[in-house]
């Protein structure tokens, strides 16, 4: 051990200690100020600890790219979908006009909304990039009316941190943030490029997240539930994705 | 332990502790990204230029590649296991891993002037008829009249030089340029590449330029000495009778 110094030997030790001592201060300050995403755990917690927090302290608040009409694609393209129920075949065949979004959990006024209340509401457009995280993407005009709005139609408690929300599909829910469900290009959609929003686009309503990819924007959206905590949803992890593989926070 | 060892006087460390440390956290990273960047491109191989490119929209250009998805129609089946989700999460991780590696490292050799001493081309050789020499010397079977064991020639300086100054930044760019939120934060970071898909284009050939860096730098160790110089490049001691 001729290489070797005591004077090394304590500055590595030293320098140990203080990695310990500022990984754990670094753990409490993540849970202090809500960096820790719902799937902070196991092997990939670190990487998505670290993009997660990234985002709520650099990202968080900013408004995603919005293009110019010229730019929105002539052949957009959506994710084949699953065989509708007969339910959803008979809700298609009148129109939707029975189609209900239940909004319930810690909210002051639980509210179930028709299409026709949620067109009531101010609508409001946007002309973003949907972004598969396989790599694909286009750009389409939006329509619909800002989550936001309908959260304070209903009276989000304080304590509230989370919004999940869910698909009529069976195993489809994810969720997102207070600070993600309030940003303004977040939307209830019912509309797509001056149209109503098809079905093969998740009509007649649904999530629309322009600052995180594709998987995020959840199709055939009815029920809404505000929440102080993640744990009780599924395995906790937050939403279906982390029980497929996938990543809670979609934002890269 | 005031006395050192004779051997230690006579062989200074080839590479820094640092140099060590940060270029095996380098290579674990860089293979990491690598696996999992090859497990998400074959979820959809092809490739476009501008903002948007879809199933629907014709690729600049397609790898001829089984795929994990059923709706890329490139002519060879979906053979392939759809990996994105361990490889989404992994890859990121990684490129975690290999940024705060590649900060500690630019930083301290800034501080240590090890970019300075080690990596810039020495006085006399800052032309591109330098290099030109450096480059046609070895193929020509002649021998670099510096080839020791303790530095570098103006070839591989400049060539280090690239890798950490365009080629990383570069493809840390193209892949930030993905990701719908920073680019909220930072819509240059996609626009001034001339869009999202040609972001995901351009990060796809920088990699290819990264892999041919890694081949030729393996190759050249192994005609150096795979064992010595990988040897020093653990203990940071250069091989006696090399030095010899």
């Amino acid at each position: 051990m001729s290489g070797f110094s005591r004077r090394k030997l304590i500055a590595g030790g030293l320098a140990a200690t203080a990695g310990v001592a500022g990984l754990a201060v670094a753990d409490r300050l993540a849970r202090r100020y809500g960096l820790l995403p719902p799937d902070a755990g196991g092997l990939f917690g670190p990487g998505e600890t670290l993009t997660y927090a990234a985002q709520s302290l650099l990202t968080a608040h900013r408004p995603a790219r919005e293009f110019s009409r010229s730019m929105i694609s002539k052949d957009p393209f959506a994710v084949p979908i699953a065989p509708p129920s007969d339910a959803f075949k008979r809700s298609q065949a009148g129109g939707f006009k029975d189609w209900r979004l239940t909004v319930d959990g810690m909210v002051a006024r639980p509210t179930s909304f028709s299409l026709a209340d949620l067109k009531a509401m101010p609508v409001r457009s946007q002309i973003t990039e949907v972004a598969c995280e396989e790599g694909w993407s286009y750009v389409a005009e939006w329509i619909g009316t800002p989550l936001s709005g309908v959260l304070r139609e209903v009276g989000v408690l304080p304590q509230a941190r989370y919004v999940a929300y869910f698909s009529v599909e069976p195993d489809q829910w994810d969720s997102l943030d207070m600070g993600e469900a309030l940003h303004p290009q977040t939307y209830l959609t019912m509309g797509m490029n001056d149209g109503e929003l098809p079905v093969a686009f998740g009509g007649p309503l649904r999530m629309r997240v322009p600052m995180q990819l594709g998987y995020k924007n959840l199709k055939f959206l009815h029920h809404i539930t505000v929440t102080d905590s993640m744990k009780r949803f599924g395995k906790g992890l937050g939403s279906a994705s982390p029980e497929g593989g996938y990543a809670w926070f979609a934002g890269i | 332990m005031a006395t050192a060892s004779p051997r230690a006087i006579s062989a200074a460390p080839r590479h820094a502790l640092v140099v060590r440390i940060t270029h095996w956290l380098t290579v674990v990273a860089f293979l990491a990204l690598l696996v999992t960047g090859a497990e998400i491109l074959i979820s959809h191989p092809r490739f476009y230029w501008g903002e948007s490119g879809n199933p629907n929209m014709h690729p600049l250009f397609s790898l001829p590649l089984p795929t994990s998805r059923p709706w890329v129609n490139n002519g060879f089946g979906t053979a392939m296991p759809d990996g994105n989700g361990w490889g989404r999460y992994l890859h990121f991780e990684a490129a975690w891993l290999v940024v705060l590696t590649g900060l500690v490292y630019v930083l301290w050799g800034v501080w240590r002037g090890h970019f300075r001493r080690h990596l810039t081309p020495e006085r006399g050789e800052r032309s591109v008829g330098a290099l030109w020499q450096r480059v046609r010397t070895p193929l020509r079977g002649g021998r670099a009249k510096d080839a020791g064991a303790h530095t570098y020639n103006t070839l591989q300086r400049v060539t280090y030089l690239v890798v950490i100054f365009v080629l990383f930044p570069m493809v840390i760019w193209t892949g930030l340029a993905l990701s719908p939120s920073f680019t909220s934060a930072f819509p240059a970071s996609a626009e001034l590449l001339g869009g999202r898909q040609s972001a995901r284009t351009l990060h796809f050939f920088i990699t290819l330029l990264l892999v041919g860096f890694l081949g030729v730098h393996v190759a050249m160790v192994a005609l150096a000495g795979f064992w010595t110089r990988t040897r020093a490049m653990i203990t940071g001691r250069a091989a006696a009778k090399e030095d010899a």
